[in-house]
Parts: C-alpha cells; sequence; structure tokens
C-alpha cells in the first residue's frame, strides 16, 4: 500500500485493531475486530466515531464581499447559496454542462466565509473546478492541517457536549467554531448515516487527543468504512461515484430537494447553473429515470451492479449500490429504473448469479432518520 | 479434520464426509447474512461451485473438494446464516457428501499443516 497517503490518525487505527485497505487514495479502516455487523447496530444504538479525514476541507474566503461569493458559488450549483442563513450548512452538488453531478457536498455560512466539505475522491478535482470559476470572488483555501471525525447515534449529543458543551443546543444542519482544549474545533450538527450526530473538524495536532475522549465516552465506538456503507444505505443516503456520477442529473437521482425554488424556473435566481437546461426539463417535464429504493424479496443481497429487469424480461436498469441491512434485517438496494417502474411497490426482477429474482421498488430511507430538527 | 487450502474442513462421520469453513475463513468473511446451499442427492466433481456464501462485504463459494455425491445440507444456515460465524467448525457445518473411497481425503492437510498455512 506504497502510494497510499495515510491518515494523521492512521497509528491509533493500526492500535485499535482496524483492517486497513486501500479507499480513496488513502489507507483507511474498513472495519475493527468488532465487525460491520457489529459497528452498524452500535451505531444505531449508542454511537459509531468515524475517521473521514480523507474528504476535502476547503474554506471560501470572499474578495468582494459574501454577496458576490455566494452568487458565485451558485453559478455552479442548483442550489440557493444567497439564502443560507448564517450558522446554517446546505447539501450542493457540483453540476456539468450536461447536467451530470461533478460531486456533492456539504457548505455552510460561516459569518465571513464559506466552509464546503467535498469527497475524497474528487478533491482534487473540485478544488480545480473551483479555483478555476471562483477566482475573482474567492480565495479558495484548501484546509490540509484538520482532521475530519464524525460522531453518529443516540449517543452521539452526550459523549460530544462532553467535551463541548454548546454543541447540546445545535438543531440538524447547524454549525458552530468552539474550543476544545484551546484548540478551535469546528461542528456541525449532520452526518451520512440518517442517525443524529456530528461531524467535527479539529487540528491535526490534536486530534489524536480529541479522538481517544469521544473513544472513552459511554458507548462510543470506533467505526469503519464498511459500515459507514451499510449505515448510509439503510438512509437512503447517495454514494458518488456509485448512485451518482457525471451521467446521473440530481433530478434523476432524486435530489429535486437539494434545488430550492429560488433556482427553479419562477425563482429569483432561477437557473444559471451548469446543465439547467436539462435539470429545469426534467424538474418541469419528470426523468426519464429515477433512482429507487429496492428491497428483495428473499435473503439474497443484491449489490453494486445486478441487472434489473421487468417481469416481462424487458431490461431496466442497474443496482447502484446494495447489500444487507442490519437495522432492517433484510436485503436492501438501490438502482435506477424507467420511471414508468418507479412507483412505491412494484414488482421487478434483479439478476443474482443467473437467476432472476424478485425485488420490490421501496420507499427511501429503509431505516427512519432520527435527526434533529 | 482434514483441511483444504480453501479453508474448509473435512470430517469422516462413517462413510460421509461433512464440510465446513474454518474459524479462520470465517473471520475474514464477516459476518455471513445469506447461505444458499446445493440439492441434495445431487453429483458433483471436485472444485464445482456447491454453496454460496454472502457476507456483509462480499459474496464467495464454497467447493466441492472432492468427486462424490452431496447427500445431506443444513437447512438451519438458511434460516441462521450468522450460525457461520458464531460456530463454523461445529453447528455451521455446510453439507455431507458420500465418496467411493475416503482415502482421496489423505492428499489434504491436517490440522497443522492448515496452521502453517494461516500462521
Amino acid at each position: 500500500m506504497s502510494d497510499l497517503k495515510r491518515l494523521g490518525l492512521h497509528d491509533l487505527h493500526v492500535e485499535l485493531g482496524g483492517r486497513m485497505v486501500p479507499f480513496a487514495g488513502y489507507e483507511m479502516p474498513v472495519q475493527y475486530p468488532a465487525g460491520v455487523m457489529k459497528e452498524h447496530l452500535q451505531t444505531r444504538a449508542a454511537a459509531g466515531l468515524f475517521d473521514v479525514s480523507h474528504m476535502g476541507q476547503v474554506i471560501l474566503r470572499p474578495k468582494q464581499g459574501m454577496e458576490a461569493l455566494c452568487l458565485g458559488f451558485e453559478a455552479l450549483m442548483p442550489v440557493d447559496v444567497l439564502g443560507l442563513a448564517q450558522g446554517r450548512q446546505r447539501y450542493g452538488l457540483f453540476t456539468s454542462e450536461t447536467g451530470g453531478i461533478l460531486d456533492d457536498l456539504m457548505f455552510a455560512n460561516r459569518g465571513d466565509h464559506l466552509f464546503v466539505v467535498v469527497n475524497a475522491a474528487c478533491k482534487e478535482a473540485d478544488v480545480a473546478h473551483m479555483r478555476a470559476h471562483l477566482g475573482d470572488v474567492a480565495e479558495v483555501e484548501f484546509i490540509a492541517d484538520r482532521a475530519l471525525v464524525a460522531l453518529q447515534g443516540p449517543a452521539a449529543e452526550a459523549a460530544l457536549g462532553s467535551l463541548v458543551p454548546e454543541v447540546a443546543a445545535m438543531r440538524f444542519m447547524d454549525v458552530g467554531v468552539f474550543g476544545w482544549q484551546g484548540a478551535e474545533v469546528w461542528v456541525s450538527r449532520s452526518g451520512y448515516t440518517g442517525e443524529d450526530g456530528y461531524e467535527i473538524s479539529v487540528p491535526e495536532a490534536v486530534a489524536e487527543g480529541f479522538v481517544r475522549a469521544l473513544l472513552a465516552c459511554d458507548g462510543v465506538m470506533p467505526i469503519g468504512l464498511g459500515a459507514r456503507d451499510s449505515l448510509r444505505l439503510e438512509a437512503g443516503l447517495c454514494l458518488y461515484g456509485h448512485d451518482i456520477d457525471t451521467t446521473t442529473s440530481p433530478v434523476e437521482a432524486g435530489l429535486t430537494w437539494a434545488i430550492q425554488k429560488a433556482r427553479r424556473a419562477g425563482g429569483a435566481r432561477a437557473g444559471g447553473f451548469p446543465g439547467a437546461e436539462r435539470i429545469l426539463r426534467e424538474l418541469a417535464e419528470g426523468p426519464e429515470r429515477c433512482r429507487v429504493g429496492l428491497r428483495p424479496e428473499g435473503r439474497a443481497p443484491m449489490r453494486e451492479g445486478v441487472e434489473l429487469f421487468a417481469t416481462d424480461g424487458t431490461p431496466l436498469g442497474k443496482v447502484t449500490s446494495g447489500g444487507f441491512g442490519p437495522s432492517v434485517e433484510a436485503p436492501v438496494a438501490m438502482g435506477y429504473v424507467p420511471a414508468s417502474y418507479a412507483k412505491t411497490g412494484t414488482a421487478i426482477e434483479g439478476e443474482v448469479r443467473g437467476k432472476r429474482l424478485p425485488v420490490a421498488v421501496a420507499e427511501m430511507p429503509f431505516n427512519p432518520t432520527t435527526y434533529k430538527r | 479434520m482434514k483441511y483444504t487450502e480453501e479453508h474448509e474442513w473435512l470430517r469422516v462421520e462413517g462413510d460421509l464426509v461433512v464440510v465446513g469453513i474454518t474459524e479462520h475463513a470465517a473471520t475474514q468473511l464477516g459476518d455471513v447474512v445469506f447461505v444458499e446451499l446445493p440439492e441434495t442427492e445431487t453429483m458433483v466433481a471436485a472444485g464445482d461451485e456447491v454453496v454460496v456464501i454472502e457476507s456483509v462485504k462480499a459474496a464467495s463459494d464454497i467447493l466441492a473438494p472432492v468427486d462424490g455425491e452431496i447427500v445431506a445440507v443444513n437447512a438451519k444456515l438458511v434460516d441462521n446464516p450468522g450460525l457461520v460465524n458464531e460456530d463454523p467448525t461445529g453447528a455451521a457445518w455446510f453439507f455431507k457428501m458420500k465418496l467411493d473411497d475416503l482415502s482421496v481425503l489423505d492428499q489434504f492437510m491436517d490440522e497443522d499443516e492448515y496452521n502453517d498455512l494461516i500462521g
């Protein structure tokens, strides 16, 4: 694994028994000795701690004021940036000229700048994209000296609150800058599991101490990438490069909730983002295909790549993420089908090892979310 | 008990051989969530894929270790795949085979040789 980068917390992962695997150019813990199933269930029952320092943290500092910065950022996404209040975070997507998705991200209004978190595999391209398009309005500052960890689950508030008391008062998608032992911690009440919880950016120099302090709290267990994937799958959340990519539009992907009124036809700042023609058309007329939840009838998981068919044999599309849902206690999946097959309850088939097995189009999330709104 | 390079264990029971996977294999697979067993009274050849196991991570196969007839399968695993992780060398046997000649098992590793392999 010599070409792979190491996380700042690498030695701690090894000490905790993490099994390290290559992921997005990094050596990452896929699981700890408890295993994927127990780690998943622990996160839903108490709290899971995830090291997501491989993700890209970026600060956009305005050159000509916040309004110009927000409008510049809006030119890259079908999202209302200007309307985001100070101290709040929002989900965003960089779109391509053809209406595909270049990456999905989180951005926060921190008063005098925007803080952006992007996917690890896309971070170099995203920074280049922002530098190319925001050069007049923003200083694009890549943050390389901070770790990023997520604490998720019903025990997260008590655990993080014992270190940083201010976080208890935060609501879902609030952000704040607080102190811990003299260091500045950047906290958002959000995550990627469907559970209440936080994502916390801490200076690399104190990250190990901070994580050890969290792990010492009641109910907190380290969680690897395996359970991170099954948790987000049960929550119906997209994984970039699998469920969404440059070929899928935000409308096909069912991410229309991320396109606020201001950017839609008739809105105050309608259009004006890459791929607007396709995206606005699909919003008005409906997309040709849709990302849907899938519940296989049997116990056999339907994984990424499984081909989907109508009961009359017509090819429909493919599973983009799938596996066993430990909380659902059954296999769950998501994939794309033509819009006419996207209604909840539609009976279709997935081909597993040469056999066509029954699967139903299902509502997502598969496991109810517990965000603290 | 005999062991294959595919991390199966083989235990002779009268004129039958019982097949399962080793503790090492079960740990490597992770939590097993699905098991598909073969039909009984099927003739299989060494190397045939006879069982499908899916863990939280991936799908894998169990191969028939030798030529013979599948005479029994452990239906408990279908309803309770997690048994493979709980008791891989006991309650979680997969199938029983009838062989023409049990001496073909001599080609496989004994416990010490297997422990060297995974050591």
